[in-house]
């Protein structure tokens, strides 16, 4: 079981970057499911030494209870956005500092209501320019007739456009909380309100006022605000989606734990932005995360520097000078004949035969298994007797005994078992029957260890993402830029580099060009 | 033949070639390869590559042409007073093996003897 924050975020994913604000978390003890085999994988033939605390790697990753760095070291700045809610919303948050983390949920809730109101305000304005003069002065306004009804046709459908267009861009699911807000977004938010403050300015000054009897100018001015605003609409769809479609850098991402990198391709786009799309593609594309594959190389370097002892002989200042004795200690290892590539190579070798012998046992195990299934065709339904027909979970369950052991162990060997219960086997399975894969497709979840997708999103999803950059989140990507995204247990550390320009020049050949000749080494005997 | 050391400017050799016969046909005893209808980069024993010569490929063992003393990769440069350095294939093939000779004299370079040549000039 994972511990949850006590932030609950609309998706379930939070980012933060390093503020100025001291932010208290709980020191998070996730206790991973750690089974017997975590350790059983280390067996390592050395003689008994001593206890020695290991110089390098000092955090043992065996799963207890971790103590969280990020207490004090990283702060955070919850500003409480909440990306892809109802645009408007920003409006007031430009003015309010963005400081405290409390009350998370009221403040985004209390930013919703505000954003929907001015939104409703905003798309109200036009119709209440017109409505307006009808109400008040209706007596002395002019008539004005097959014109205006064009103007309130024109206007009705721009509205209608107007609004589906505002409703496909901006009312969706927000799928991830930003530490800082979007600089497009704030941008357009502050051009809308300009605007539409301008706007009523001058119809509270010149048409309110004065009582203007022009109707038709009225409604003019009234459809121009509502062409202003589609102009805007564009202009938001321009700045927001289409600018960052053009690819312009490719992001490197690497995972520290075990050096899995990707390569992704962005366009212009802030650090924030590329960071969720990168956490969005981190979780289709690496490989889950298995902790207890990477203990072998902690355990060798350990070992290296184990049993050497440093004795300080001329005892001037006791405790002083340890980085001389860790120099000397590494060089001292360094010099030391040591044969652990030895090992490790024939660890390896012997480890890949395992697996493969192990991986046979299973094909083998599980192709004769589904051999004993078969679809029942319609006509021989009357034929069964009803105690012999089985749904697909039924089958599932006669047919798997005789291959869980030969998959038990060979998840065992590969390490995998703890992303598995005998639950979501016996599902899997029931699903292979039911849409008639067969035994290899079966198998194609355990033989190797998939994307983090794949396996039960309680367990293997991070709860929160750290964004440590040194630029600010919110400046676009540039050429060397390195950020890193940090969870629980490792790092993705992304690096940037821009794609070249690229000289495309043409050449034109003639399909007639194209003439061979034979190449003739002939030998004869004379 | 002349012995190949103790002229500067010889270094060719003349190689005598009795034709053996066998049943209706002479052989010589041995292959050829090169001409100027062929690829030049293809051959193995020019120290030129561009050098589009006859080439002697091989040498049948205990043939008329062993015995003559023809080498592997010795370039022919005449038969029987015929040039051979800028013919065909074919055409070296042919006259090779007119039917009316029964023995070819052939004027043959070879790398060795100009190495030889060098080492005894130095």
């Amino acid at each position: 079981s994972v511990a949850m924050d006590t932030e609950s975020t609309y998706s379930g994913h939070s980012y933060y970057s390093k503020g100025s604000h001291k932010h208290s978390e709980r020191s998070r003890d996730r206790r991973k499911p750690r089974t017997k085999d975590g350790n059983r994988s280390e067996k390592s033939i050395t003689i008994q030494t001593p206890p020695v605390e290991p110089l390098l790697g000092n955090e043992s990753n065996h799963g207890e209870d971790v103590q969280d760095d990020n207490w004090g070291e990283t702060t955070t700045a919850i500003t409480g956005t909440s990306e892809h809610s109802i645009s408007q919303e920003d409006i007031v948050r430009i003015t309010k500092d963005a400081g405290d983390s409390t009350g998370l949920d009221c403040r985004r809730h209390l930013m919703l209501a505000a954003g929907a109101l001015l939104g409703v305000l905003v798309f109200l304005t036009p119709i209440a320019f017109v409505v307006v003069p009808q109400l008040l002065w209706r007596d002395k306004l002019e008539p004005c007739g097959t014109v205006c009804e064009g103007l309130f046709i024109s206007m009705a459908f721009k509205l209608l456009i107007l609004l589906i267009g505002t409703w496909a861009l901006f009312f969706r699911q927000p799928r991830a909380q930003m530490p800082r807000t979007y600089v497009f977004r704030t941008l357009l938010l502050v051009l809308l309100f300009l605007f539409v403050v301008s706007y009523w300015l001058f119809y509270g000054m010149r048409i309110l006022d004065s009582r203007d009897q022009n109707y038709q100018g009225i409604v003019q001015y009234a459809v121009s605000l509502v062409d202003a605003l589609l102009f805007i609409h564009y202009l938001a769809i321009v700045l927001l989606e289409l600018r960052q479609l053009q690819p312009m850098f490719t992001l490197k991402v690497v995972r520290s734990a075990d050096g899995e990198a990707r390569f992704y391709t962005f366009g212009h786009l802030s650090v924030q932005r590329a960071a969720l799309v990168v956490l969005e593609n981190y979780y289709k594309d690496f490989t889950v995360y298995n902790p207890s594959l990477l203990t072998a190389s902690k355990s060798r370097a350990a070992k290296n520097m184990a049993g050497l002892k440093v004795y300080n002989v001329d005892a001037l200042s006791p405790g002083s000078n340890s980085a001389g004795h860790s120099r000397a200690m590494i060089a001292a290892a360094a010099r030391r004949r040591d044969s652990s590539h030895n090992e490790l190579y024939y660890e390896e070798a012997e480890y890949e035969r395992r697996v493969k012998k192990r991986k046979a046992r299973l094909i083998v195990a599980v192709e004769e298994a589904f051999t004993h299934i078969k679809r029942m065709q319609e006509e021989e339904e009357q034929q069964q007797s009803p105690r012999e027909v089985m749904d697909p979970r039924e089958a599932a369950q006669a047919i798997f005994p005789s291959m869980a052991r030969a998959l038990q162990k060979y998840l065992r060997t590969t390490r995998q078992q703890q992303y598995h219960t005998m639950e979501s086997i016996l599902q899997h399975l029931a699903f292979c029957i039911t849409n008639s894969m067969t035994p290899k497709a079966f198998l194609e979840r355990y033989l190797s260890p998939g994307p983090t997708l794949q396996y039960e999103k309680d367990r293997w999803f991070a709860q929160h993402w750290t964004l440590i950059s040194e630029e600010a989140v919110t400046s676009g990507l540039k050429d060397g830029m390195v950020f890193v995204l940090r969870c629980l247990d490792f790092t993705l550390v992304v690096h940037v580099r821009k794609i070249p320009f690229i000289k495309l020049s043409e050449e034109f050949i003639d399909p007639k060009s194209h003439k061979f000749v034979l190449r003739l080494q002939s030998e004869t005997s004379v | 033949s002349n012995s190949p050391s103790a002229c500067v400017s010889a270094l060719k050799q003349q190689v005598e070639i009795h034709k053996l016969c066998q049943g209706e046909n002479r052989i010589l005893g041995f292959s050829i390869g090169g001409g100027i209808d062929q690829d030049p980069s293809q051959n193995p024993f020019s120290e030129d590559k561009t050098d589009k010569g006859i080439y002697v490929t091989r040498v049948t063992e205990g043939g008329p042409a062993e015995v003559a003393g023809l080498r592997v990769g010795d370039k022919i440069m005449q038969v029987n007073g015929w040039d051979m350095t800028m013919v065909t294939h074919d055409q070296a093939r042919k006259l090779l093996t007119r039917k009316k000779e029964t023995v070819v004299r052939l004027l043959v370079t070879r790398k060795s003897l100009q190495q030889a040549m060098q080492q005894s000039m130095m």
